[in-house]
């Protein structure tokens, strides 16, 4: 695309031939790290690695600049396998594999779930679906809906009842039916809110009852176009879930999602799908190379 | 990252005091100070740069008072500037229709249809008014019902056409049966949609069209990055909304997309969402924002007392 060619050729203008990063190159990078949400903190990061390795290899060329950029940012996402997932598939075992959704308000973990059900579905996987969102208006109608369209079953109880609950049925009714994996929906809430954290650990506590080593995934999802909030967000999170995997959502629209590449490397959670429609085959599996590359177009 | 900040300007305010005058060199510091806490805050980066060109012009050449310390009173121009920025007043609906039709527009998940129902609750309890909510979300899984519970917690009529896949209808309909009913208000709860997806901008374009409403409300997610000038950019050429509204400033972010909004669709920012709840909604103050972004509430009440 335009940018992309515009952004390398400043850069490459800049840096040709010299053995130094020059503040123009500098200013370069950091507007198009910044701009995809990558944060100050990881750009300055990422900026002391290329001054690294151009002042250890000096002459660069543009195409040069260009691969040592990506894979200078992809290393901050490799150094913890994001991007390694190979399918959906999902380990082999005796009880289902549970994987609970969290995240704050509206980032698609509802849609996400329909998502993920379709496609472990198509890998030929028995999945159940617990709608424990049991707070938001018609959080349990929608999840419903995702369940009939991708023909899986769901375990509900009324509007207001206990989360924690919700989920304890779940996985009872997916060992009962012999299900491969049974994903839970959570009401979305905001980080700083202690009770509603706390709800989620009690959440995580009832279902150990049925599956001793439950939840086998915490799923956060993340808004592709939050800002550097999403840091604080992994962080209260994990505290309460030790949250495993990221899944970053709404990347079809402008919004680059590069402050997963901090989050992946400060608190070592893989990134594992991205969202990118609302239909349900718009989940993909996270491509490192893929994302890095999109971050430059 | 966010907690040093104060202890950071303060460090580098120390430089410049007993200097008697600001200059270039001794506010070079404090400014990339600045600079760097509006990015933390997720303003976007070129307005991050003209603001903290602006700040050094301001800045550049003042006398210091006697009785203001210098970094104090650069604490002051920042605060005071974005503020300014930002609109300095609130700003009020135009509720002066007969109906008054609002149409409320945003990403997905951004908080709209929360909003719709806030705002009815609002200008039923506070204004005397008697809205009507509509559906015209056709899209998204239980869009219908979710609006449908909403309207029954705070006691305000739902029009809804299950099954009809034609917002302008919808739209038109609503409006017909509001006229007939009495309702004075009439607020479009409409489906989340991309800027960059066609086919849906020119949906809502066709919405605005047909029934030319009064106040069009931009809702946008407070935690919303650098992608924010973009965004409301798009929405702004297509249907020249009249407000934006923040949502979700219950957490906590710093809510810097606020101030890239306004800098560049030049729109005031009427409400902010803080909460699930239907009543927690609040009236845009500049100046609390201001403090916000700058998490620097405390240095500028220390000021003012001073
Ligand atoms: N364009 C786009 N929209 C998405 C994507 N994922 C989800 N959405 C939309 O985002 C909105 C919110 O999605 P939900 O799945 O309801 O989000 P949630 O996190 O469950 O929301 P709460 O339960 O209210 O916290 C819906 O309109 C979805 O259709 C995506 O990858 N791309
Ligand atoms: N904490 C908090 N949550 C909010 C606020 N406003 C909305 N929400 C929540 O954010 C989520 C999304 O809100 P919706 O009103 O469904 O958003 P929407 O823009 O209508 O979403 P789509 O129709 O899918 O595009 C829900 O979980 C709401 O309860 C707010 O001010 N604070
Ligand atoms: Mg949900
Ligand atoms: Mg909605």
């Amino acid at each position: 695309s335009k940018t992309k060619e515009s952004v390398f050729k400043k850069l490459g203008r800049a840096i040709i031939g010299k053995s130094k990063v020059d503040d123009e190159v500098l200013d370069n990078l950091e507007e198009v790290l910044i701009t995809s949400d990558v944060g100050v903190d990881t750009t300055l990061k990422v900026i002391e690695r290329i001054e690294a390795r151009v002042s250890k290899d000096k002459y660069f060329g543009v195409d040069e600049l260009n691969n040592l950029l990506k894979e200078e940012i992809a290393a901050l996402l490799e150094e913890n396998n994001s991007g390694e997932e190979a399918d959906f598939d999902l380990p082999a075992s005796d009880t289902p594999y549970v994987i609970m959704v969290v995240g704050v308000n509206g980032v698609g973990k509802t849609t996400t779930i329909g998502k993920l059900a379709h496609n472990f579905k198509k890998a030929g996987k028995k999945v159940v679906l617990g709608a424990a969102d049991t707070f938001r208006a018609a959080a349990i109608d929608q999840l419903e809906i995702w369940a009939e369209r991708v023909d899986v079953p769901l375990v509900k109880q009324s509007m207001g009842s206990d989360p924690a609950s919700v989920a304890y049925d779940t996985l009872a009714s997916a060992k009962a039916q012999g299900a491969d994996v049974a994903i839970i929906d959570t009401a979305g809430r905001l980080h700083n809110k202690v009770n509603l954290m706390n709800e989620l650990t009690k959440i995580k506590n009832v279902m150990r009852k049925i599956v001793p080593d439950a939840p086998h995934e915490v799923l956060l999802i993340l808004d592709g176009s939050t800002g550097q909030n999403a840091f604080e967000q992994a962080k209260q999170f994990t505290k309460a879930t030790e949250v495993s995997a990221l899944a970053l959502t709404k990347l079809d629209g402008t919004a680059k999602g590069g402050v997963v590449i901090g989050i992946s490397d400060q608190f070592k959670i893989p990134v594992k799908y991205i969202g990118i429609g609302e239909k349900m085959e718009d989940l993909q599996l996270f491509r490192r190379k893929e994302f890095v590359e999109s971050l430059f177009s | 990252m966010f907690e040093n900040l104060n202890e950071k300007l303060e460090r580098s305010f120390q430089l410049l005091k007993g200097q008697g005058r600001i200059t270039e060199i001794n506010i070079a510091e404090t400014l990339k100070e600045v600079r760097r806490a509006l990015l933390d805050a997720d303003v976007n980066f070129k307005i991050a740069k003209s603001f903290t060109e602006k700040v050094k012009e301001k800045a550049l050449g003042q006398d210091v008072l006697s009785a203001v310390k210098p970094g104090e009173m650069m604490v002051k121009i920042v605060h005071d500037e974005l503020a300014e920025l930002m609109g300095g007043q609130s700003v009020d609906i135009n509720l002066s229709g007969n109906p008054t039709v609002i149409l409320i527009a945003g990403l997905q998940g951004s908080g709209k249809t929360t909003f719709s129902g806030k705002l009815s609750n609002l200008i039923k309890n506070k204004r005397g008014k008697h809205p009507l909510l509509v559906a015209g979300d056709v899209y998204r899984p239980a869009a219908i019902d979710q609006l449908k519970v909403l309207g029954e917690q705070i006691n305000v009529p739902v029009y809804t056409e299950e099954g009809n896949k034609e917002p302008v209808k919808i739209a038109q309909a609503a409006i017909k049966q509001a006229k007939a009913n009495g309702n004075d208000v009439v607020i479009i709860d409409t489906a989340g949609r991309l800027a960059v997806d066609e086919e849906m901008m020119k949906e809502i374009s066709a919405v605005k069209k047909a029934v030319s409403p009064h106040e069009i409300l931009f809702v946008v997610d407070s935690m919303t990055g650098q992608d924010a000038v973009n965004t409301a950019k798009e929405f702004n050429d297509r249907l020249d909304f009249d407000g934006v509204v923040l949502t979700k400033l219950d957490g906590d972010t710093r809510g810097g997309a606020a101030l890239s909004i306004r800098s560049v669709v030049n729109k005031p920012i009427k409400y902010v969402g803080t909460g699930e709840k239907m009543e927690a909604l609040d009236v845009f103050h500049p100046s609390r924002m201001a403090d916000r972004i700058l998490g620097m509430g405390d240095i500028v009440s220390l000021v003012e007392k001073a």
